[in-house]
């Protein structure tokens, strides 16, 4: 299992170098599929099943497509991406992401908060699990994303339109 | 299989607001194009009924006892207030849209469906004690309005005020969904009643509590959060500025002020003096930068800026009346600050392809052009700078009185400082009404269509009784 | 380790078993089609002209492997695979025969049984996309392109009719029981009262429909329309590389009918299918065999008389028709889990 992780381990962080260093972005959307999938499996591994195949259907199957669509329609081959920034974006993101690097560190290396203690209960990832989560005890938060979808569905209908000025009379 | 009972009667105003904006959707696709005058203004009308029935049944319901919806949504007094302030301005807002919509845009279900979307996402905010209903519920409000802000497809502006705003406000809900993870870490729950119980304190609640005051400071367009404001509010719609700027305020102050108590292991010294802060440069930032625009709308804007700071002095003095005093300010807000965008609205002109910004000069001469608006307008105009005996007044009043109770005095000094800035600006306007020629541009005769003037009486007569019956209605509100 | 060992000896078989499939689905429906046609088909390979898949193979992979000087070398190599993979790993859920005892010993017909099946099915099925986009977009062609973008449209729009009717199906899981499965083995292991058959079979048709739509036949195969795209994505394919896109599209018939055949007519059930014997796998796998051959029939049947459909009648079918009708579907089978069940 430890071996199994380890692998697993690596691919997602190749996907995830690969999506930063790829010049070309269908690579770097290519690279994120990669690290999804790997993240999938890591899912499945800890016995959450029904997340890892979510991940797939949500991500792989539908987002990555989303960015390939958008890449393809606006042209696939922009070498200069990632060309001629400034310096101080550069230095700004490096900075950024050593920051984050602390903070991660920092946080791993408290103990772990209270709240979080119940959080890998056996069986939590299980599909009965979730379901009693999100159709009894969250029910009124998971009817509101309903809301919420209609709600940008319908701006994405509008914007979407062609815009038609109203007749002058 | 047990399914869960839930109460629905504690959000039935919500539901009337939502079903209404079903209606609307529906209706549009089940009344052919071609059909009489009267399709044009019907979702208008629906629109206008179900805000109504909502704001009915809240004032029906009889005492909100503070029940809950599963802990996730609670019907209480506060919850109470909110709803009226909020069907309140969408309603006026409703009837500026009424006679503005038909100038730029033939989309009008879609335009009040969305409009509906965004009052039932306020609603449910200002009733959320839970942290994913509390985000859900932003979120609702959130992609209606941005949408709403591009509405006016015809002109750039419009679009670069979504754009803004969708970035920006993305950006804030990514700052407040970090805020939520940080509480749940620390306490594994995610209803603000059991976050208050467990009193876990530490850095995470620290952390989670400041980044929570970034986000909500994003929708509340708190400097140094306010970079989208401006923009946004001068791009979007002015029926939807006036909306918005009220609506979504109130909605972000209720939840503000629900998880900052609920924070409680955090020391009260520590993030009341973050908004101490955050409330002074918001006023004198607003303030400042209100005194050298040249529109009149980017003006409101900023001063809409300024009156966030005003309002954040009654969270900063944390008691209950310092929150009786930030709702019934709201109230009055609502009031005067809708009219005056009303009066902004009516005089911008309907250009070919866009609606032309009204300018800072376009007021000028309003009296001798239309008496009663310009008097109106200055009502509006004198209440915004706090001058007695209007409603604006006796809301700076409550709120400053309650910072000084509670020993936040050089705050309370620092509003007052803000309040003589603004005047200045405020009466600039003021003062063009009734001595300045009408420039040269501006119409001879101003076009009034009968819905905005009912917003603009409306609003006057609001500004007014509030003023004059300030005591009894604040002893309501505290009660 | 054994569980391991096992799992990969059944996986190799059911590749060859799939493999062999393919290569004799190409014939089953030349001759059909041949059939339709008032023509005779393929009769010179062998009896019956039964060699000629053979001989076809040996053609594909013999040829000469070229790859064109402007396309995008790595995922134009990588995409015929990936088109091909999802169409095989969906079989491991599938249940092909009931399990045999052998003393102490039982053997299941099917690779892995994860309590997620039925969701994996969707998974896999979203996944198929790639294959198809990242060949059109990588041969850098402008009618591969399109094709590819076609692909993308038409196969993410029909999953969600294919999603809300497996929704569907999940419910009925709950019928007469504490919860539901997701499990297409157990599926399979529950009885079900007559009235439900009867219920599911309404949704055959659109199912069969999405399935069409998924696996790019006809009267959906817009990606390749060739009076209008020359052959859409595969344009720039030739030789083994093309096989294999071919493959895919075949297999995925396979893996479809076989899917409609666990979750609409019971799978390896029939009449002396019984687990426990030992006889009873042999009939099962019978039983099962049929029906796939039974619904591969209905695939080429369509193919022979249905002519292709204009791309926008395509989506506008889609979305205006089969989603309405399968979110109809989703909602009368929840009244009738709640109120029946």
């Amino acid at each position: 299992m430890p071996l199994l992780f380890a692998a697993l381990a690596l691919i997602a962080l190749v996907g995830a170098a690969g999506v930063l260093l790829s010049r070309n972005p269908v690579y770097s959307a290519l690279s994120l599929l990669l690290n999804f999938v790997a993240f999938a499996v890591m899912y499945v591994m800890l016995s959450a099943q029904f997340l890892g195949v979510v991940q797939i259907i949500v991500y792989a199957g539908a987002i990555v497509v989303l960015f390939l669509f958008v890449v393809m329609l606006i042209g696939g081959n922009l070498p200069a991406l990632g060309r001629g920034r400034r310096a101080y974006v550069r230095a700004a993101g490096v900075i950024l992401a050593a920051l984050f690097l602390l903070a991660l560190l920092f946080g791993l290396a408290r103990p772990l908060p209270n709240g979080l203690a119940a959080v890998g209960a056996p069986d939590g990832g299980s599909v009965q699990a979730l379901g009693l989560a999100l159709y009894v005890d969250h029910i009124v938060p998971f009817e509101l994303a309903s809301i919420l979808l209609l709600t940008a569905m319908l701006g994405g209908i509008v914007l979407a339109r062609r815009y038609q000025a109203p007749p002058k009379d | 299989m047990s399914l869960p009972t839930l109460d629905f009667s504690l959000i039935l105003p919500e539901l009337v607001v939502l079903i209404t904006a079903l209606l609307v959707l529906i209706a549009d696709l089940l009344w052919p194009r071609a059909a009489s005058r009267g399709r044009e203004q019907a979702p208008a009308v629906l629109a206008l009924a179900g805000l109504i029935l909502a704001g009915l049944l809240t004032l029906l319901a009889g005492e909100w006892s503070g029940a809950t919806l599963q802990g996730m949504l609670v019907a209480d007094a506060l919850a109470r207030y909110l709803n009226l302030v909020v069907l309140l301005a969408a309603a006026l807002g409703l009837l500026l849209s009424w006679s503005y919509l038909p100038h730029f845009s033939t989309q009008r279900s879609e335009y009040y469906a969305l409009y509906l979307l965004a009052v039932a996402g306020m609603l449910f905010l200002g009733k959320s004690i839970e942290l994913i209903t509390l985000f859900v519920s932003l979120e609702i409000l959130s992609i209606a309005l941005y949408v709403l802000t591009g509405f006016h497809r015809g002109q750039l502006a419009g679009g670069e005020a979504a754009l803004k705003y969708f970035l920006l406000g993305a950006f804030s809900s990514g700052f407040l969904l970090y805020g939520a993870a940080l509480f749940y870490a620390a306490t594994g729950a995610t209803r603000l009643a059991d976050i208050a119980a467990q009193n876990a304190g530490g850095f995470y609640m620290l952390a989670g509590l400041a980044l929570f005051l970034v986000g909500l400071g994003f929708k509340l367009a708190v400097a140094p959060f306010h970079m989208w404001a401006p923009d946004a509010y001068q791009g979007a719609p002015t029926p939807v500025t006036a909306f918005m700027s009220v609506g979504t305020k109130a909605a972000a102050l209720v939840a503000l002020f629900r998880v900052v108590q609920a924070a409680g292991s955090v020391p009260v010294g520590v993030w009341a003096t973050a908004l101490a802060f955050l409330s002074l440069l918001t006023m004198t930032l607003g303030n400042l930068a209100a005194l050298r625009q040249s529109s009149l709308k980017r003006m409101l804007a900023y001063s809409s800026i300024a009156h966030a700071g005003y309002l954040l002095v009654g969270v900063v003095a944390g008691t209950a009346a310092g929150f009786d005093a930030v709702l019934f300010y709201l109230f009055a807000y609502a009031f005067m600050n809708i009219g005056a965008f009303a009066i902004a609205s009516l005089l911008e002109r309907p250009g070919f392809y866009a609606v032309q910004d009204a300018g800072i000069h376009a007021a000028d001469g309003l009296f001798g052009r239309r008496p009663w608006l310009a008097v109106a307008m200055a009502m509006f105009m004198l209440s915004l700078a706090g001058i007695p005996p209007l409603a604006g007044f006796f809301g700076k009043l409550y709120l400053f009185a309650a910072a000084v109770e509670s020993g936040w005095a050089w705050l309370a000094v620092a509003g007052v400082l803000n309040s003589v800035i603004s005047a200045y600006y405020y009466l600039r306007v003021v003062v063009g009404m009734f001595m300045a020629e009408p420039s040269a541009s501006a119409h001879l005769r101003l076009p009034l269509p009968a819905s905005a003037t009912l917003a603009v009486a409306l609003t006057a007569l609001g500004t007014l009784l509030f003023g004059l019956l300030a005591t009894p209605w604040f002893q309501g509100i505290s009660r | 380790m054994s569980i391991v060992l096992l799992s990969i000896l059944k996986s190799l078989a059911l590749i060859i078993l799939l493999l062999t499939g393919f290569a004799y689905l190409t014939y089953y429906e030349r001759k059909l089609l041949a059939r339709f046609h008032v023509r005779r088909g393929p009769n010179r390979a062998g009896p019956f002209g039964l060699l000629q898949p053979i001989a076809d193979a040996v053609k594909a992979i013999f040829k000469e492997e070229i790859v064109p000087g402007h396309v995008d070398k790595l995922i134009y190599i990588v995409a015929p695979a990936l088109s091909l993979i999802p169409a095989l790993v969906i079989f491991a859920v599938i249940p092909i025969a009931p399990d045999l005892r052998l003393g102490g010993f039982t053997l299941q017909f099917h690779v892995a049984d994860i309590n997620v099946g039925l969701l994996y099915l969707a998974a896999i099925a979203s996944v198929a996309t790639y294959g198809i986009i990242l060949g059109g977009w990588s041969s850098n062609n402008n009618y591969a392109l399109l094709g590819s973008l076609r692909t993308a449209a038409q196969m993410i729009s029909y999953e969600l009719p294919f999603g809300l009717l497996l929704a569907a199906i999940i419910l009925t899981t709950n019928i007469g029981r504490e919860a539901g499965t997701l499990s297409l083995i157990e599926i399979l292991n529950q009885p079900r009262p007559w009235w439900l058959w009867l219920w599911l079979w309404l949704a055959f048709p659109m199912f069969f429909i999405t399935m069409l739509a998924e696996s790019n036949r006809s009267p959906f195969d817009l990606p390749e329309t060739e009076n209008e795209l020359i052959a859409g994505f595969q344009v720039e394919y030739g030789g083994i590389k093309f096989a294999l896109f071919f493959m895919a599209e075949y297999i995925s018939m396979i893996t479809g009918s076989a899917i409609m055949a666990t979750l609409f007519f019971g799978g390896w059930r029939g009449p002396f299918a019984d687990p426990g014997t030992w006889y009873g796998p042999i009939v099962g796998f019978g039983w099962f065999f049929l029906k796939v051959v039974a619904l591969l029939f209905v695939y080429i049947w369509v193919r022979a008389s249905v002519p292709r459909i204009r791309y926008d009648q395509l989506l506008q079918f889609c979305w205006k028709v089969l989603t309405p009708l399968s979110i109809g579907y989703l909602v009368l089978t929840a009244l009738i889990v709640v109120f029946v069940g």
